[in-house]
């Protein structure tokens, strides 16, 4: 039934390290984790290699974020051990050393954004966007896709990879109108050169094992099928669970270390889970079992009760018709992509708002629509701080035409009275440069 | 004066020391059918008739426990096991008298389901029918909440001579270890007593009584009546003799390598500032991996009398052994063959040794002191790299704080301590591979009994406070006792350092060796719904492994 692999785990649960002391990212969330990952002996099984976390370096943040005024200003010593633990994870499976990993780390990642002026939803630097790029650098894997299980809509990993066609992000989440950051709709699919190529797929409140794994089944394994990406990474977020202080799903630790089971990614990073104490010890169980290979169905929190966690037949049905409609959108996607005005560029504006550190920022994106690469991006963002900035991304593969258009416009725009500072990412030859 | 013997595998080694001075010391062969009997002969041999001489203290590391665990002699044992939910029952190594009831403790102690009486009635009667009189229980953290298994022991108890209870073994997390330790102990419970009967007659013989001591494998003593209800703690206490020796003749203070190199097989220790390492998680027996705390060493199949061969254009030494070195008559040549033919050590036969190398002379197309010069080398560097690889698997080791990732203690050693047959020879080429200082410490022959008879006794303790509950955790004691909300950190460290002293103090140590020390220390914010709604404070101190006072560091020295 089950095949034994090696699974690397990466556990860091930073007992020194908290937003605020009764913040919900605070020393005591991976306690109980710990205890219970210790008490049943997880790390004897000659299948379980523990590993720890390496330090990401400035340049790995810098390939992913655009860090105002500077990735040293943003990232703490705990935010580069968590986004090294995850390149850690990314070493040991793509060296061969194991089959599979578990990024157990903290503080969280997914809803930083590519620019970065402060911390918002727990988040400062994005910690599975900065493994996938460092993947590509030094791995050279194209094909990614990133699955999203946190119940909150990881509006940062998708706006880090909106325009970029070579990363599947999938998200599935609570219905983002009803939770932070709303974000998160069907409507969502990414920019003009990458169309389809986000997916969300919002649940309502109160979804069970049953709705999740429907989507699973329905949804998120055929998508995969179709995209045939080189690695699969699991944002594994546990915040769907019932007992979660902040979120109102019904997903269970059964539920969990099925859903790890089926879509076998090669890497998970935690996300968020604030239940610390009566989800994330089996949560956690769960998924390290199930990416092991190991029975993990004698894995229960002790208060579970299936009966009255069952799903709302209302759920049931609003989910049945949501997950087809999906996958018709996906299968689809090639209708959505504006080939029409290639070589013009296409803007958006929003407002960010950045909770933990409560910092808005103005940003308008461009892109240039583009088929032969992801088209460079500008961006012109003004945060509250005061300092305004202007970016220039080369993408990966960048096409010759984007790369010719992204040089020019860094250096025709000065730094000094309108934007404080200039910034070129070439994602492409990994060069990153400030003026 | 003290009398330290320690019984290994081939030899059994007896020193008699009187403050820092080996008075006598010998070494004979051990008669593996009667351990005890090997043991007290030695002792009389060292102490002479009785009335002669009258020891202070007598300090026995034995293999009595280890051989009836790995010979597979132990008694049959009954184990009662609630599991909860988790890991399944299938990946929990444990024999065929195991029976899994309900009664579920959580992470923080809280009981979730409790013991059903009848379901454990049933199973005891079982086990007493089949004739089991020995059993052990053991309870998913057990260690936070001690009460189900003293509930299993209430209703079970009465039918049996011997009970092992999970939480008595150690104080650490690890379910299916604390499973494997209570079922250890209480399979040679019933062995180990009898050994404790057959020294208490022969002391008595003596007259007058003086403390008997027992070596545990994490280099600590207890005292041999206090050890009786924990045999388990005294297994593989062989490399803890040795290891303690070496501290005790050599001037250890720093990060240092202490390598014992024997025939078949080379042993390797790490000190940490002068303090030899444990094993993180516990030791493995065999087939089982338990929670008992121990030296940490490595043994690796290479030592002066491994068989060379010459492979894919170079050699390669060991792991087997055939026999003793061909200079000694043995059927393969050895490292020792090389060091003979090097002119390294003195030749029992040196035609023998270079007859045995000269094939793989010619086989590597060079001569015979190249060929030597390769082997020797090789094997040193063999170890080295053993060396280095231990020492890297230490400095990876996992750490949960930011302050230990990037400020914690990183271990390299400076000095090298070598003792065994071919210490002299080796360890100046050993050393250099790993770019350190060589020592070789005096009375090297009798390092484990030396080692044994210097040990401090050594425990630890576990207290647990969880300011919500209301409630103080001595652990490996199995106390609960109420506490205020506000009870704090400081309060549950001194709780925790007085009881240990207490702890210790009960099982032999002397006043002056009561090196105390808080090995873990840690207290969180509980929050729930955004309050505090109190402090989970965790607390582990030990008597750190080391010496007896009045023994300085290097110093005894030979009188005979
Ligand atoms: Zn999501
Ligand atoms: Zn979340
Ligand atoms: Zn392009």
């Amino acid at each position: 039934m089950h095949s034994v692999k090696r699974t690397g785990l990466i556990f860091f649960p930073a007992f020194d390290w908290a937003i605020s002391p009764t913040h919900p990212e605070r020393e005591e969330r991976l306690l109980y984790t710990q205890d219970q990952v210790f008490e049943e002996g997880l790390l004897d099984f000659e299948n379980i290699l523990e590993y720890k976390p390496g330090l990401a370096g400035q340049d790995d943040i810098n390939r992913v974020h655009i860090c105002v005024p500077e990735a040293s200003a943003i990232c703490t010593e705990s935010h580069l051990i968590s986004a090294g633990g995850a390149i850690t994870a990314a070493d040991k499976v793509l060296r061969g050393d194991v089959d599979n990993a578990f990024a157990l780390v903290r503080p969280p990642g997914h809803h930083a954004m590519r620019v970065v002026h402060g911390a918002r939803g727990f988040c400062n630097i994005n910690i599975e966007a900065v493994m996938v790029e460092y993947i590509r650098r030094h791995y050279g894997h194209r094909k990614i896709a990133i699955v999203d299980t946190d119940c909150h809509h990881g509006d940062g990993s998708q706006d880090i990879f909106w325009h970029d066609p070579d990363t599947l992000y999938i998200s599935v989440h609570q219905d983002g109108r009803t939770l932070y950051p709303g974000t998160g709709f069907p409507n969502e699919t990414g920019g003009p050169n990458a169309r389809g190529y986000t997916l969300n797929i919002p649940l309502p409140p109160e979804t069970s094992e049953e709705g999740f794994l429907f989507a699973l089944d329905n949804l998120i394994l055929p998508v995969l099928e179709d995209f045939k990406p080189d690695i699969i990474i699991n944002s594994a977020g546990q915040d769907n669970h019932y007992s979660d202080p902040i979120t109102n799903m019904n997903f269970t630790a059964q539920g969990y270390a099925i859903l790890t089971d089926r879509l076998k990614p090669h890497i998970a990073v935690l996300e968020g889970g604030y239940s610390v104490e009566t989800a994330l010890p089996y949560i956690n169980v769960g998924i390290i079992l199930a990416m092991a290979g190991i029975d993990y169905s004698f894995v229960k929190e002790p208060d579970y009760n299936p009966a009255a966690l069952r799903q709302d037949p209302e759920v049931t049905a609003y989910i049945e018709r949501l997950v087809p409609a999906l996958y018709d959108q996906w299968r689809q996607r090639g209708s959505l992509k504006a080939s029409s005005d290639i070589g013009t560029f296409e803007r958006r504006s929003r407002s960010i708002y950045y909770d933990t550190d409560n910092i808005h920022e103005e940003q308008i994106e461009s892109v240039r629509i583009c088929d032969d690469c992801g088209g460079v991006v500008t961006i012109d963002s003004m945060a509250s701080t005061g300092n305004r900035i202007f970016a220039v991304i080369v993408p990966g593969r960048a096409c010759a035409a984007c790369r010719r258009e992204g040089e020019a416009l860094f250096a025709a725009t000065k730094s000094g009275d309108v934007y404080r500072y200039v910034y070129l990412q070439d994602r492409d030859r990994d060069v990153f440069t400030r003026k | 004066m003290i009398l330290g013997i320690d019984v290994g595998g081939t030899h059994t080694d007896a020193v008699l020391i009187e403050g820092r001075d080996v008075l006598e010391k010998i070494k004979v062969p051990t008669n593996s059918d009667d351990l005890g009997g090997s043991l007290l002969e030695v002792a009389e041999q060292l102490l002479g008739p009785v009335g002669s001489r009258y020891p202070d203290r007598v300090v026995f590391s034995t293999t009595i426990s280890t051989n009836a665990i790995v010979q597979d002699a132990v008694s049959t044992v009954g184990m009662i096991l609630a599991n909860g939910p988790g890991i399944p029952p299938s990946r929990i190594t444990t024999d065929k008298n195991a029976r899994f009831v309900s009664g579920y403790v959580n992470h923080r102690g809280i009981s979730v389901v409790p013991v059903d009486r009848r379901e454990v009635e049933i199973i005891a009667e079982g086990f007493h029918k089949k004739g089991i009189t020995a059993i052990g229980v053991a309870g998913k953290f057990s260690t936070r909440n001690q009460r189900l298994e003293l509930d299993i022991e209430e209703i079970a108890g009465s039918r049996f001579s011997h009970v092992s209870l999970g939480h008595r073994m150690s104080g650490n997390l690890n379910f299916p270890r604390r499973v494997a330790t209570t079922y250890l102990n209480a399979a040679v419970w019933d062995i180990y007593r009898k050994f404790i009967e057959v020294v208490n007659a022969f002391i008595n013989r003596f007259g007058k009584r003086f403390p008997v001591y027992i070596l545990k494998a994490d280099g600590g003593t207890l005292e041999i009546n206090r050890s009786a209800d924990y045999p388990v703690q005294t297994i593989l206490s062989g490399p803890a003799a040795s290891v303690m020796g070496i501290l005790s003749l050599a001037d250890c203070v720093d990060d240092a390598v202490a390598l014992d190199i024997g025939g078949t097989t080379t042993d390797i220790a790490l000190f940490a500032d002068g303090v030899p390492l444990l094993e993180p998680r516990g030791l493995t027996i065999g087939k089982y991996k338990t929670l008992i705390r121990g030296l940490r060493t490595q043994s690796i199949g290479i030592g002066g009398d491994s068989a060379v061969r010459f492979e894919n254009g170079g050699f390669v030494i060991g792991p087997h052994r055939l026999g003793p070195a061909a200079a000694f008559g043995g059927p393969a040549p050895t490292p020792t063959d090389a060091m003979i033919v090097l002119g390294l050590t003195s030749p029992d036969d040196r035609r023998k040794a270079e007859t045995a190398l000269e094939p793989l002379a010619a086989q590597a197309g060079i001569s015979l002191e190249s060929a030597a010069q390769e082997i020797f080398d090789e094997t040193c560097r063999h170890i080295a790299r053993a060396v280095t690889a231990m020492i890297e698997r230490v400095n990876a080791q996992p750490v949960y704080t930011i302050h230990e990732l990037l400020e914690g203690k990183v271990l390299r050693p400076a000095v090298l301590h070598v003792v065994g047959g071919p210490a002299q020879p080796m360890a100046p080429r050993i050393a250099e591979y790993l770019n350190c200082r060589a020592e070789i410490p005096p009375h090297a022959e009798v390092a484990n009994a030396v080692g044994a008879a210097l040990a401090r006794t050594t425990t630890e303790l576990t207290v647990l406070a969880d300011t919500e509950e209301k409630t103080l955790t001595i652990v490996e004691e199995g106390i609960r006792i109420p506490i205020s909300a506000g009870f704090t950190r400081e309060e549950a460290a001194d709780i925790c350092l007085d009881r240990l002293r207490e702890r210790a103090l009960s099982m032999g140590a002397r006043t002056e060796d009561l090196e105390l020390e808080i090995t873990e220390d840690q207290s969180f914010n509980m929050v729930r719904g955004f309050y505090t709604a109190g402090r989970n404070i965790r607390i582990k101190a030990q008597v750190k492994p080391g010496l007896i006072t009045g023994v300085e560091r290097g110093d005894p020295s030979c009188t005979q």
